[in-house]
């Protein structure tokens, strides 16, 4: 709101014209507040479903057992956490080149939403390699490099808040999401690079997928339930920031206001 | 051997985790909203207009 007040029109770069009409803190508080009561009612409902049909209806592998209900978790969880990352970049991308007002406090909110599914990812990881490998932890290539992204999630949201002045704090975590977004295709092609305990990918966007279509279906909808979940707490969480931005420059502008000339 | 411990663990954390993240952004935004319909003037201006029109 502020950062958008302080550009005249004159000023905004000729191609980020049309993504600062979508910028606008009023507009976006209008269409977000429409949107989001679907987005969390759907959301809940879907992953709530897939959760169901896939703990109690979904078969059990030929091999793992009953141990594979946790992959509809885990994998939901880990495609959240890169794509999670992958939002980061494209916020930095929009902050650094086209000063989008509203792309710094995205990246300030998606940060510690990222980092949680990254950390359930981790979790459930673990749990499930227990039973199958014997082991909580593997210094496996794809297990490190989803920690690696782990830290810089938790990198980006103390950098955000490490400086006095908050521009500063926003461009050095943008930086380092554009950096640490080398780590996303590490993370994709790691079981095909090294060898790995980790097992190869089930689903790819070219084959077919590897999976009974009875174990796949409840994947697929946990995947997108999730998926719109995330995006509903992106939401609130993004609308609770702009309307806490308003709430000090109208405090501050009262002070300024009340201060003696 | 049973491998529901880890199964439920693994459930508990999925389900409880996005949900203590929803039930937190919900709390902030209704906070902030309550907040800043007590300091925005124009907030303020448009339900006292309603309050009018009411009464």
């Amino acid at each position: 709101m502020d950062t958008l007040s302080t550009l005249g029109p004159t000023e905004l770069p000729r191609r980020g014209r049309n993504l600062h009409r979508f910028a606008n803190p009023g507009r976006f508080l209008r269409i977000s507040g429409t949107v989001l009561p679907w987005l969390a009612v759907g959301g809940v409902a879907i992953t709530a479903f897939a959760l169901v049909w896939g703990l109690c209806f979904a078969p059990p592998d030929w091999q793992q057992g009953d141990t594979v209900r946790i992959m509809y978790i885990h994998v939901p969880a880990a495609w959240l956490a890169s794509a999670g990352y992958f939002s980061l970049a494209v916020c930095a991308v929009l902050s650094l080149v086209w000063r989008h007002p509203l792309a710094d406090l995205a990246a300030q909110e998606i940060g510690p939403v990222g980092a949680v599914f990254t950390a359930i990812c981790l979790a459930t990881g673990s749990l499930w390699g227990k039973p199958m490998w014997g082991a909580w932890w593997v210094w496996d290539a794809r297990l490190t490099s989803v920690l690696v992204l782990f830290f810089l999630y938790l990198g980006q949201i103390a950098l955000i808040r490490a400086f006095d002045d908050q521009q500063r704090g926003y461009r050095a975590a943008a930086i380092l999401a554009l950096v640490g977004s080398v780590n996303l295709p590490i993370i994709k092609f790691s079981v095909q690079w090294w060898n790995t305990l980790h097992q190869p990918d089930s689903i790819t966007l070219t084959g077919a997928p590897t999976m009974d279509s009875r174990i796949l279906w409840p994947l697929l909808f946990a995947a997108i339930g999730y998926t719109i979940l995330f995006a509903a707490i992106v939401v609130a969480r993004l609308r609770a920031a702009v309307m806490e931005r308003r709430i000090r420059a109208l405090l501050l502008a009262r002070v300024d206001q009340q201060a003696p000339a | 051997m049973t491998h529901w411990p880890y199964i439920a663990a693994s459930y508990a954390i999925g389900v409880l985790l996005p949900a203590a993240l929803g039930i937190a952004a919900w709390t902030r935004s209704a906070a902030a909203r309550r907040k800043l319909r007590a300091v925005d003037p124009r907030l303020l201006a448009r339900e006292a207009a309603r309050r009018e029109r009411a009464a």
